[in-house]
């Protein structure tokens, strides 16, 4: 819980910077995230960096509320950040705000 | 003893059919000429909707080809038009001037398309949809034109107008009645399939008379009787068919409507028979190839048997099947609601599926379904036989209506004597005895012995049912084959032969089509997807980047540590002092941590964050040597003649031409080849996708090697004289590959399930089927992209979208 106490929003890009089906990678404060753009519009945030030995999600296959790790095929939740079984594991997801076409996310 | 003459009017599927089953009875008693107007063989006049899509050409709808009419010693005039039949003389005279004896005469020249007579109709760019010369004249004005009007919302329009509309073409129908397909539907399945080929794109305009076609020398437009007008570059009237009995009835054979013929296919003249759509039998002239080969049947029995024997044909009972993808009719008999009948009604707007089954004195006479056709067959059944259904269940009228009802298989509760192909009156019974008595084991076997799914293909996913049902658990390992992924039951092969024959044409409509369980697949079916896809239609489909692997996505390899690698091509493995210098620059430039010579006779530079890859490509200028991709990796070479005191081949020279022509093409898994000049095998030949090694005046091709997981020796494939041979050996052997193996499957795996003499008797000695191979070869070359490191630098958006590593700080 001590993770939700002190959060700021912080704009990162506008919407049609993203491309649905290719996530986006942006450093915020240093900090690799991987960004998603569903088929519904909506903008999605997780570390950029699997469960699994580090790879860089925002390489990977999108399929709806999940990402396929590039490295060894992991499945990713988009939503959560968690591994889906049998693997098991967890990277930090993201809390997203779009206020008109600006995307903020809660750091 | 002279052997009796027939003669046959009209090359096409009634003909061909009755003398294949006059062959089966007697093939040696007669003497057989045919005359068709077409200069073709006999091809499937159905599938002409796959030929208007583009990507396929006539060669893959031949039903006969040309060596079957030597094989079976017929004489065929192709482009040679039957113009008189003199019945006194009994001789049949053409319009090239030939003149043909027959003890027998077969008239059968099906129909014409019947064009709407209005005023302009015979501009430039309106034509029929009928034979070859309309599809080809369709996909030559696709490429000039943009704009397309079907007249005609029933059957063909609507196949006519998706095939128009694979041919990027923007497509209107103009139909004249409120509903389409008004004769084979009621309303209800008739909106929901106009709702279903809007989304598709189709424009309609309903309720619509076409007073006249605008236009100078040719069309530009229609103007209908309300006054509104519509543009148009080209117009396709579907409307109907005329019967063509002109010849018949010039030559005093009794005609109506069609050419009259009593139930053995004798018309008034004696030793004259029709077959066909030309023919009336009892007040009817079918317009579908069922009816045409029960007449087949019933002709071949009555000439051969010089007698009427049986009660001969009594008529059929036809029903219809939409081929447009995407969406499933079935239509048959007493559909719509009449004063006597009552009807089962099941209607699911949330699935779009709409069935309906009219019911008569507890029998049932028609039926409509749409969304969901498995139940077409027992109906169809029902309908035959008048079974009575007092007292039965309606998951036994309609199974499909069970819970669970679609797991199971399909065929295993049908009876022997169910009908499962339609178009060609097989049953199940027939297939099941041809699958045990002559071993049957694929899809493609079952058509060539019982003519199964060899028509409309409606029937194809209950044949491979039933062939998976017959063989069970004597399948054996090849047999129960893996799904592709968790996302649907069907197999590589099923996947990719459902694109072929429904002319799916992206990603998404292939998982809607083929019901798949997850809304946007996985990371196994979605590059094996768009891999397919890519396949069967070269020319127009466009890449998906989102279902490409991330080193196919991002032309680089990535490295543990999320960086990539670079290697450029050095076709053949040949570079100079150009190169070599501008390597050493850029890895000073980009503090390249690694340069490392590959297995593949290139230079790798190793360990570039993603964010430096565009820049990399475009200092160093040169293409891309694809070391991450399902495509042709490294052609390695020898010295050769050039140097070497062993040399007997410019081994250098073949290997970079071989680069060349097949670079940056897709391929199910990567592709490796190599050139040795001298069996000493400096370039390691023997263990490549596909090996040359020269020898005195000769090369030798071995194929299916593997120097990987599971290390294998290439076998030899062929001998050849000279280059060109070596290169239309490859083009077969790899487009081949390329349309047979499954998505991730290695040539060497490729060739030890389906074994090389098979692969040698389709590339080798099928004359046709080589040219047919290479021809497609060569329209994929052409269609290739440029080289995507250029594509890429060039593309401001690209290169944004994909290795853009945005940086935001926040002040604090
Ligand atoms: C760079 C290179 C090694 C080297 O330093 O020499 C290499 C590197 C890789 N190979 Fe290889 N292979 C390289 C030549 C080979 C060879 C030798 C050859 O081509 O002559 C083979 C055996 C020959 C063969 O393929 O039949 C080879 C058999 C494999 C295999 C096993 C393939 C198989 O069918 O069994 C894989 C795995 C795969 O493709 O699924 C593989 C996969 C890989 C990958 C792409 C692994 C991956 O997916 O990340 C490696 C990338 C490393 C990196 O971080 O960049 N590599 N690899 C060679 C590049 C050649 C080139 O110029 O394109
Ligand atoms: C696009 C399309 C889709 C179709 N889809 C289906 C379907 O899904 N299911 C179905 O059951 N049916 C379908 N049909 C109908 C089916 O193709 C026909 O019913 C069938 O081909 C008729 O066979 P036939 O031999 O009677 O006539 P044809 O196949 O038309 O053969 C007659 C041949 O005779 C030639 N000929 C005519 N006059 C002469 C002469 N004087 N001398 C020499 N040759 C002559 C003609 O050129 C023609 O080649 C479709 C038709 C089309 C055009
Ligand atoms: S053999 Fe190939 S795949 Fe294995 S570690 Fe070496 S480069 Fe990587
Ligand atoms: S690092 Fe993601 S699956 Fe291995």
């Amino acid at each position: 819980m001590a993770e939700t106490t002190e959060t700021t929003a912080v704009y990162v890009a506008d919407v049609e910077e993203f491309t649905k089906g290719i996530p986006k990678e942006i450093f915020v404060n240093g900090e690799s995230i991987a960004f998603f753009k569903t088929n519904s519009d909506k903008i999605r945030a997780i570390r950029n960096s699997c469960p699994h030995k580090g790879g860089p999600l925002s390489q990977g296959i999108v399929s709806g509320d999940y990402v396929f790790c590039p490295l060894h095929d992991w499945k990713i939740s988009t939503v959560d950040g968690k591994a889906q079984a049998p693997d098991v594991g967890c990277t930090h997801s993201y809390s997203v705000q779009v206020e008109g076409s600006s995307v903020y996310i809660q750091i | 003893m002279r052997k009796e003459n027939i003669v046959l009017i009209g090359n096409g599927m009634a003909g061909i059919r009755t003398i294949e089953e006059i062959l089966k009875k007697e093939p040696n008693r007669f003497t057989i000429t045919i005359f068709g107007k077409e200069p073709y063989p006999n091809y499937n006049r159905i599938l002409l909707s796959k030929v208007l899509q583009g990507d396929s050409d006539i060669n893959e709808i031949i039903l006969n080809d040309y060596d079957w009419y030597e094989e079976k010693n017929i004489t065929l005039y192709a482009g040679d038009e039957a113009e008189e039949i003199d019945k006194k003389k009994k001789v049949v005279r053409s319009r090239q001037g030939r003149e043909c004896p027959y003890d027998h005469l077969i008239i059968a020249t099906g129909s014409n398309a019947f064009m709407l007579p209005l005023p302009g109709a015979d501009k430039e760019g309106v034509i029929a949809f009928r034979d070859i010369k309309d599809t080809e004249e369709m996909i030559s004005a696709s490429k000039k034109y943009r704009r397309a009007v079907v007249i005609g919302g029933g059957l063909l329009g609507l196949e006519a107008a998706r095939g128009l509309l694979n041919l990027d073409m923007e497509t209107e129908v103009v139909h004249n009645s409120s509903y389409l397909m008004e004769r084979q539907l009621d309303e209800p399945a008739s909106r929901m399939l106009k709702n279903d080929l809007e989304a598709q794109g189709m424009r309609f305009h309903m309720a619509k008379d076409t007073e006249k076609i605008l236009g100078k020398k040719r069309v530009e437009g229609l103007k209908f009787k309300d006054g509104s007008t519509l543009e148009a570059d080209l117009v396709v009237m579907a409307v109907g068919i005329r019967p063509n009995a002109v010849l018949a009835g010039a030559s005093g054979i009794d005609t109506n409507r069609a050419i009259l013929v009593n139930d053995h296919m004798e018309t008034s003249v004696k030793d004259i028979y029709a077959v066909g759509e030309c023919a009336e039998h009892n007040g009817i002239a079918y317009g579908l190839v069922a009816p045409l080969y029960e007449q087949g049947k019933v002709l071949a029995e009555r000439i051969c048997a010089k007698a009427r024997t049986g009660t001969g044909y009594q008529g059929s009972l036809t029903y219809t099947q939409l081929k447009v993808s995407g969406v499933d009719v079935f239509s048959a008999g007493t559909f719509q609601d009449e004063e006597d009948t009552k009807a089962i009604r099941v209607h699911d707007e949330f699935e779009g599926i709409y069935k309906k089954v009219v019911v008569r004195d507890n029998r049932v006479v028609g039926a409509v379904l749409y969304g969901e056709t498995a139940d077409s067959p027992r109906l169809l059944e029902m309908m035959k036989k008048g079974q009575d259904i007092t007292g039965l269940g309606k998951t036994i009228i309609l199974p499909s209506e069970q819970e669970g009802g679609e797991a199971g298989s399909l065929t295993a509760a049908m009876e022997p004597f169910e009908t499962i192909c339609g178009c060609n009156g097989v049953c199940k019974g027939d297939i099941v005895e041809a699958i045990q008595k002559d071993g049957l084991t694929s899809v493609e076997e079952v058509k060539k012995h019982t003519n199964a799914a060899r028509s409309c293909g409606g029937c194809k996913p209950l044949v491979a049912d039933l062939l998976a049902h017959t063989l069970g658990d004597e399948a054996g390992e090849g047999l129960q084959e893996e799904p592709m992924c968790g996302c649907t039951d069907l197999t590589h092969e099923e996947v990719g032969e459902e694109i072929r024959t429904k002319q799916l044409t992206l990603t998404r409509e292939v998982m809607n089509v083929l019901h798949w369980k997850t809304s946007e697949g996985c990371s196994k079916c979605r590059p094996a997807i768009n891999y397919y896809l890519g396949v069967a239609h070269p020319k127009e489909y466009e890449d998906d980047p989102s279902s490409r692997f991330v080193n196919e996505r991002m032309h680089a390899n990535i490295q543990n540590d999320g960086t990539y690698s670079v290697v450029p091509r050095m076709y053949g493995g040949v570079t100079n002092p150009d190169q070599l210098r501008k390597i050493a620059e850029v890895a000073d430039k980009y503090d390249v941590p690694l340069l490392k010579l590959t297995g593949g006779q290139r230079i790798d530079m190793l360990g570039i964050p993603k964010a430096d890859l565009p820049s990399v490509w475009e200092d160093l200028n040169m293409p891309s040597g694809y070391a991450y991709a399902k495509s042709l990796r490294t052609v390695k070479t020898c010295v050769g003649e050039d140097f070497c005191r062993f040399g007997t081949q410019d081994s250098i020279g073949l290997g970079i031409a071989i680069e060349k022509k097949y670079d940056r093409l897709n391929t199910p898994h990567k592709v490796k080849m190599a050139v040795s000049a001298c069996p000493r095998n400096c370039a390691e030949s023997g263990i490549k996708d596909l090996g040359i090694v020269g020898v005195e005046g000769a090369w030798e091709l071995y194929a299916g090697g593997n120097g990987g997981v599971d290390l294998k020796g290439g076998e030899l494939l062929t001998k050849v004289q000279t280059t060109e041979e070596v290169i239309d050996t490859i083009s077969a052997y790899l487009q081949y590959y390329r349309e047979n193996a499954r998505y991730l499957e290695r040539t060497s795996h490729w060739i030890g399930r389906v074994g090389l003499e098979h692969v040698k008797s389709v590339i080798l000695d099928n004359k046709e089927e080589r040219k047919a191979l290479i021809a497609r070869m060569d329209t994929a070359l052409e269609a290739l992209p440029e080289d995507p490191w250029k594509s890429i630098t060039s593309n401001e958006k690209k290169r944004e979208e994909l290795f853009e590593q945005k940086k935001v700080e926040v002040l604090q």
